[in-house]
């Protein structure tokens, strides 16, 4: 296939940093961390089917620091595409595609990701308390 | 000129092999994942402090089994989709992005039936 001589589409770099392109690139990527995050979800089910042992052994990685890390980015990850995937289907009913709305329900997804992950922290510490 | 029409065209095989399936499965499992993983988070928040017998007793629950199958096999289905469209943007190589697919769709498969599966071993489980 000859690819020469064909015009280009305008790389990335000539364009100015706007937040539409930052939400569609940051979607790409917590849907790709989620992927990832499908495997401690699968590992956490094998634990408790394997036994009491492979749980506790599931439970300590998940509750010590680098577990707790990864669990946060993961259900931070999860509420942000879930609120910029709501806002994808919202367009995809042809609605919302004014430069104006563009930015409102932008900033919208940023916003009540980080509330909903903070008062998912705020839930996991003090039902029940301790980590 | 083509001969086909306009629908014909939609539905079937140009270029890339396919028409707007790909995109309305894309969206038909998002739209079943905002319940399940919903429920999901919730459960979880839940379960935080949960001891073992008090987790395997959760998933004992017939509607938990039910649910926690259907999160992991429409979250596989929804990931494979959306990491098959990150290969196809960014592997330009025809082989290594038809082999790096194939490849995606047998561990997104292979997680499924595996998370699946255990969680009907727990269910039925004694």
């Amino acid at each position: 296939m000859a690819t020469d001589n064909r015009p280009l589409s305008p790389h990335l770099g000539i364009y100015r940093w706007q937040i539409t392109m930052s939400m569609s690139i940051v979607h790409r990527a917590t849907g790709i961390w989620l992927s990832l995050g499908t495997l401690a979800l699968v590992y956490w089910l094998i634990a408790a089917a394997v036994g009491p042992d492979a749980y506790a052994a599931a439970q300590a990685l998940f509750g010590g620091w680098i577990g707790q890390i990864l669990l946060w980015t993961w259900v931070f990850c999860l509420f942000f595409h879930l609120c910029n995937g709501i806002r994808h289907l919202f367009w995809d009913s042809g609605r919302g595609f004014a430069i104006k709305t563009f930015y409102i329900t932008g900033y919208t997804v940023w916003v009540i990701a980080l509330l909903l992950t903070v008062a998912a922290i705020v839930l996991a510490y003090t039902l029940g308390g301790g980590a | 000129m083509s001969f086909r029409s306009p629908l014909g065209q939609a539905r079937g095989l140009g270029s890339a092999r396919e028409g707007t399936a790909h995109w309305v499965a894309q969206r038909v499992s998002a739209i079943a994942l905002i319940p399940l993983t919903l429920w999901f988070v919730i459960s979880m928040l839940m379960l935080v402090h949960a001891d073992y017998v008090t987790v395997v007793n959760w998933m004992h629950t017939t509607w938990v089994a039910v649910l926690l199958v259907l999160l992991v096999g429409t979250v596989y289905y929804h990931a494979y989709l959306g990491l098959q469209v990150v290969i196809e943007d960014y592997v330009h190589d025809a082989w290594l992005k038809m082999s790096s697919i194939i490849l995606l769709r047998f561990i997104c498969i292979l997680l499924a039936a595996a998370g699946i599966f255990v969680v009907l071993r727990v269910a039925f489980g004694g």
